[in-house]
């Protein structure tokens, strides 16, 4: 079984590791590019959104590297997603690759067809083995997300911001070199020491932004054309509300109750939204006023066209935005989207932030 | 002066209206309703609402808009699940929150949240609900709605056996409707499949069902189609479908495809649909397996009359033409 699954920002080298490390033979997609997203938007169905677009591109790739085993989470609605299965599955047999799909639905759908599926995935034997390596899983996964972070916050700081990005370069070029759990820990630990070593400017006070929208655009960087990035080197601190981290912990760790800060973020939406949406419409309006209350200077709402959960939460956001004075700008992205107009937007929003955070100040 | 609710003609009226209507007749409050779908409807749902929404729920605002002076209440429940285990589309679960947050001045909504996802008890409590803002009377409430929902039983058993619902609404005293019209009379037959949103809005789709019925074709619409039937065929998918409407537009579409009981399928979508991104490739392949013609009509708030027409016509002219050809058998008789 050779295994692979889509990219979705860096959960591809805590699941390299960790499949690695149970004996998998993982085949990681290239990195997502224009060839990738062409190739998807060629042959996924036209009118469905960009992160089935991608992934289709991504399967093709490592199918031509010699997978034949797709790993996907499920979902069981209302939110399109808990189709993609289906539909991948049918496009690729159209282009005649023959090729297994693992998926791993919620637990309502049944225990039993999850628990095959873990204990094939794992190869496991009895419950504790799955616990045993789900720890390692989750040890890799917090770890990776940190060192993001981690960039994140060294770039807004730094004196060179390009200087981040190298390191972070050439950490993702050791990333594909890399075998293992245990050499995947020592490769993020020496990339943290490299971050700590760079410089940073003394009494700086950056403008604070929050990320917030859908989980696919706000994590991966190809889709939302390294939004992080961008930001940092305008010298602002980034965080994002959604991360493989926040989502396993609510997820799979507290399973069924819900982390904490998620439950926060349902209780701070309640006045705006009271039921679920799907996907993460209801975190998004919760996102954006935990931002708020964290004393952030403003957040970004990223979606896909036509995502239907985060299109409730933009129209209840412009309130929202209203109500507290607090400034939210909505970027939507889609295979046309174009980075000039792109950048010209964040610069006009960090511009327009740095003018609001002034007259505070001076009056 | 007796209270009035507003009920905008838009998203679930056309499945629902008639249920709503007896009901609250019931508690003697009256129902006003917005208008047919017009221009200047359109307009102002278009400025009122998110640029990203999709047509029905941009009609819809304008529809709630039109409503909002006239009314004391405005009827708009929030629909998540209608089934066990099912959703509805996201927009449907926010489209009170969407209202409320895209227009000023609204009247109190009326937001019962109708959840049926883990058992149907909750439907009583919707319905209590909804009635406690106008009687306190728990009885009277649930008899209200116990009458309106046998009336809506008929008028879903007549749809079942043929009668275009376009013909019945507003009229569905008069029970005489002819339910087996001459067969022979149609020259085709072919299966509109959309949400009933779309299908029953002459104005956004353009008067569609009737452009295909003055061309002499009988038009089968999803809500024609027995619900136990289509859950019976969407059973054949390799995954449950998690939505209602999802389940009934592909079963309906799938049963009737594998039995070649139409000539065609028309799926009419709106631009930006969720569901419909998913559920019109699933149609599309089974109608390619079956070699049943399919098109897809798209429409937002752009669509020019003349391109739909000009489509409609060539679809219908290629369905003629395949009768020259020797493989293939006409499907019914």
């Amino acid at each position: 079984m050779k295994l692979t699954f889509p990219h979705m920002g860096n959960v591809y080298i805590a699941g390299k590791a960790f499949f690695e490390e149970l004996g998998q033979q993982v085949i990681i997609p290239p990195r997502c590019s224009s060839k990738t997203l062409e190739m998807g938007t060629k042959h996924a169905p036209e009118t469905i959104c960009l992160p089935l677009k991608i992934m289709i591109g991504n399967f093709i790739e490592s199918i031509e590297k010699g997978a034949d085993t797709i790993l996907l989470t499920g979902s069981c609605g209302p939110c399109r997603f808990g189709y993609y299965s289906i539909l991948e599955k049918n496009v690729l047999n159209d282009l005649g690759y023959d090729i297994d799909f693992v998926v791993l639905d919620p637990l309502r759908e049944g225990l039993k067809p999850l628990r095959d599926n873990v204990y094939k995935l794992f190869k496991a034997k009895n419950f504790m083995d799955v616990i045993i390596a789900g720890k390692i899983g989750w040890q890799l996964i917090k770890k990776a997300d940190y060192l993001i972070q981690l960039s994140n916050i060294k770039r807004a700081y730094a004196i060179d911001s390009y200087e981040v990005d190298s390191i972070i370069d050439d950490y993702y070029r050791k990333v594909e070199k890399t075998f293992g759990q245990k050499a995947m820990m020592n490769l993020m630990d020496e990339t943290m020491e490299k971050l700590n070593r760079v410089k940073i400017k003394k009494d700086y006070q950056p403008i604070k932004i929050g990320l917030i929208g859908e989980i696919y655009t706000v994590i991966e960087p190809f889709v939302n054309l390294e939004i992080e990035r961008k930001l940092g080197h305008m010298g602002v601190l980034v965080e994002k509300s959604l991360t493989p981290t926040i989502w396993v912990e609510h997820h799979v760790k507290s399973y069924p109750f819900g982390s904490k800060t998620e439950r926060q973020k349902y209780r701070l939406a309640k006045p705006y939204l009271k039921t679920l949406v799907g996907g993460h419409g209801r975190e998004t309006v919760g996102s954006a006023l935990y931002y708020k209350d964290r004393g952030f200077d403003g957040v970004i709402q990223l979606l896909p066209l036509n995502c239907m959960p985060e299109i409730v939460a933009k129209s209840i956001l412009s309130t929202v935005s209203r109500d507290f004075d607090f400034p939210i700008m909505t970027l939507i992205l889609d295979e046309m989207t174009g980075e000039a107009g792109y950048l010209t937007r964040l610069e006009a929003f960090v511009d327009l932030l740095r003018r609001k955070k002034e007259e505070v100040r001076y009056g | 002066m007796r209270v009035k609710v507003g009920i905008p003609r838009g998203m679930f009226y056309h499945d629902y209206y008639l249920l709503w209507k007896r009901f609250f007749d019931n508690l003697e409050v009256e129902v006003v309703m917005s208008p047919k779908t017009n221009r200047d409807i359109l307009n102002t749902g278009v400025q009122a609402c998110v640029d990203e929404a999709c047509l029905p729920v941009k009609v819809f605002h304008g529809h709630v808009d039109y409503l909002k002076d006239k009314v004391d209440y405005i009827f708009i429940p929030k629909f998540i699940s209608l089934y066990r285990g099912e959703y509805c589309c996201p927009k449907h679960l926010g489209l009170p929150d969407m209202v409320r947050h895209s227009i000023d001045g609204l009247p109190q909504i009326i937001d019962t949240e109708v959840n049926l996802r883990k058992s149907n008890r909750r439907l009583k409590k919707a319905v209590l609900e909804t009635g406690r803002y106008f009687t306190n009377n728990p009885r009277k409430i649930l008899k209200a709605f116990d009458e309106a929902y046998d009336k809506y039983k008929q008028y879903v058993r007549l749809m079942w056996q043929g009668v275009i619902p376009i013909d019945l609404v507003g009229f569905y005293d008069s029970q005489h409707l002819k339910t087996n019209e001459n067969k022979n009379s149609y020259k085709k037959r072919i299966l509109l499949l959309g949400h009933s949103y779309n299908v029953y809005d002459e104005y956004i789709n353009m008067n569609l069902a009737n452009k295909l019925k003055n061309r002499n074709i009988k038009v089968i619409t999803t809500e024609m189609i027995d619900e136990e039937i289509a859950r019976y065929y969407a059973l054949k998918l390799p995954k449950r479908m998690f939505w209602t409407h999802g389940q009934r537009i592909v079963g309906g579409a799938f049963s009737l495809i594998e039995k070649k009981a139409i000539d065609g399928v028309i799926y009419l979508s709106a631009f930006g649909c969720g569901l419909d991104s998913v559920l019109m490739d699933l149609v599309e392949r089974k109608a390619k397996e079956n070699q049943i013609p399919y098109t897809l009509l798209t429409i937002d708030e752009h669509t020019g009359e003349a391109g739909l027409n000009t489509r409609i016509e060539a679809f219908i002219d290629m369905l003629e033409w395949r009768d020259g050809d020797e493989t293939n058998f006409p499907t019914h008789g």
